[in-house]
């Protein structure tokens, strides 16, 4: 039987405890968990949105560049640090399931069970009314 | 496959007239497979008997599985007289940790001033071995597999399969930190699939459910907890293991009453760990 791994359900657990807004996926990118501020960010609950792929959660909030350029997903710091295993850090533009626009910045850690074994990532992020990349 | 407990005490060795009934050991489990060849769990004081049960002729190849390296877990293998013997290879299989070695976490144990003799001293074969977290190893006729669990530093709970019996092993682990146990989805529980289905299952039940709320993260279980996590993997047979310190025996007999009314008082399975108690899987 398969279960996720410990530091997983550790991130999950502090994801869920925490007022700011996380979003953590698993070594595969698969969004596993999101907790209730970053449901106000991004309009859904995690009980409605449900685990999705990297690529559907990625299209799901149109994410947009400050110049209205939609972002592959591999220019989110999400799937920066889970590519690179270094902390990776932007601000854009998401649409949210309840129509809003929204500027973000993201600081997005890879979480590395051990030195060689990354087994997803968390991403902290609030909405920001500054100028950024 | 055979498992005596040699000691279930946790945190500190607590001997004396009030815990006579389930001792004052910290941890050790002997397990004899069905060919007898010997692996042991944890190395806290109760293996100091152990040792002694061998006698001068101990087996020449030994597998020790460490939980983790706290104290209470390693304290007893200084004593553990087949590691003074030059004859015996003795195999420490432990978790893994992302900054030192196996060999340089129990040197630090071994090594003065919290020991006489360097651990280089040692005259016995000692070899080391992270356990593999990925897959399922063997030793002789047993499978094994060990998984992280919760627990502070790294620790491992261990899951051993022979003959279509499997005994799990988690003596330090607090499962229900930050979550509601019997609603948490299996695949979110720490600790859960290498204890599902187990015939056996040695587990931490440490705190009574007043206790708990003042020790919170320290790695243990409520006896609420431990029967929970019991309920929802579906084990055969519970014993509850790593007995609180400061538990008299009969502190833990009224922890017993409540375990069993929240286990079910109409279905057997549930003890109390004691020293010298065995435990066959046939």
């Amino acid at each position: 039987m398969e279960q996720k791994s410990l530091v997983l359900i550790l991130a999950r657990e502090l994801a869920d405890k925490l007022a700011t807004a996380v979003f953590v996926v698993d070594d595969e990118g698969t969004l596993v968990y999101f907790n209730e501020r970053a449901a106000e960010i991004l309009g859904k609950s995690f009980a409605e949105a449900g685990a999705m792929t990297i690529n559907e959660w990625a299209e799901a909030f149109e994410p947009l560049s400050h110049d209205d350029q939609p972002l592959a997903a591999d220019d989110l710091p999400l799937v920066a640090a889970l590519r690179t295993r270094n902390p990776a850090h932007r601000s854009f533009r998401i649409q949210g399931a309840d129509g809003a626009s929204r500027r973000i910045a993201v600081t997005a850690l890879p979480l590395l069970a051990r030195s060689d074994e990354v087994v997803g990532a968390a991403a902290l992020f609030w909405e920001d009314g500054g100028e950024g990349s | 496959m055979r498992a005596r407990i040699w000691g279930c005490r946790g945190s500190l060795a607590s001997p004396g007239p009030e815990t006579v009934r389930y001792g004052g050991n910290t941890s050790c489990v002997e397990l004899r497979l069905s060919d007898d060849r010997l692996l042991i769990i944890d190395a806290g004081t109760g293996i100091r008997g152990l040792g002694v049960s061998l006698g001068h002729e101990p087996p020449a190849h030994i597998d020790l599985l460490l939980s983790h390296l706290h104290l209470d877990h390693i304290e007893g293998l200084g004593f553990f007289t087949p590691i003074w013997n030059k004859d015996c290879e003795i195999r420490i299989w432990g978790p893994p940790s992302t900054t030192h070695t196996l060999r340089e976490r129990l040197a630090t144990y071994f090594s003065p001033p919290l020991f006489p003799v360097h651990i280089d001293k040692i005259p016995s074969k000692l070899v080391y071995q992270d356990v593999p977290e990925e897959e399922e190893w063997e030793l002789g006729t047993a499978v094994l597999r060990a998984q992280r669990v919760n627990h502070p530093g790294p620790t491992v709970g261990y899951r051993i399969e022979e003959g279509g019996k499997v005994l799990t092993y988690i003596s330090d682990h607090e499962p229900a930190m930050g979550i509601d146990l019997a609603a948490a989805d299996p695949d979110w529980v720490s600790g859960y699939s290498i204890a599902y289905g187990a015939d056996v299952m040695f587990h931490d039940a440490q705190y009574t459910e007043d206790e708990y709320p003042q020790r919170v993260g320290w790695g243990h279980s409520s006896i609420a907890h431990t029967v929970t996590f019991g309920l929802i993997t579906k084990v055969e047979r519970l014993i509850m293991f790593h007995h609180d310190p400061l538990h008299t025996d009969a502190q833990l007999e009224s922890m017993l009453v409540r375990a069993k009314e929240l286990w079910g008082t109409d279905r057997d399975g549930l003890v109390l760990g004691y020293e010298g108690m065995e435990v066959e899987l046939a």
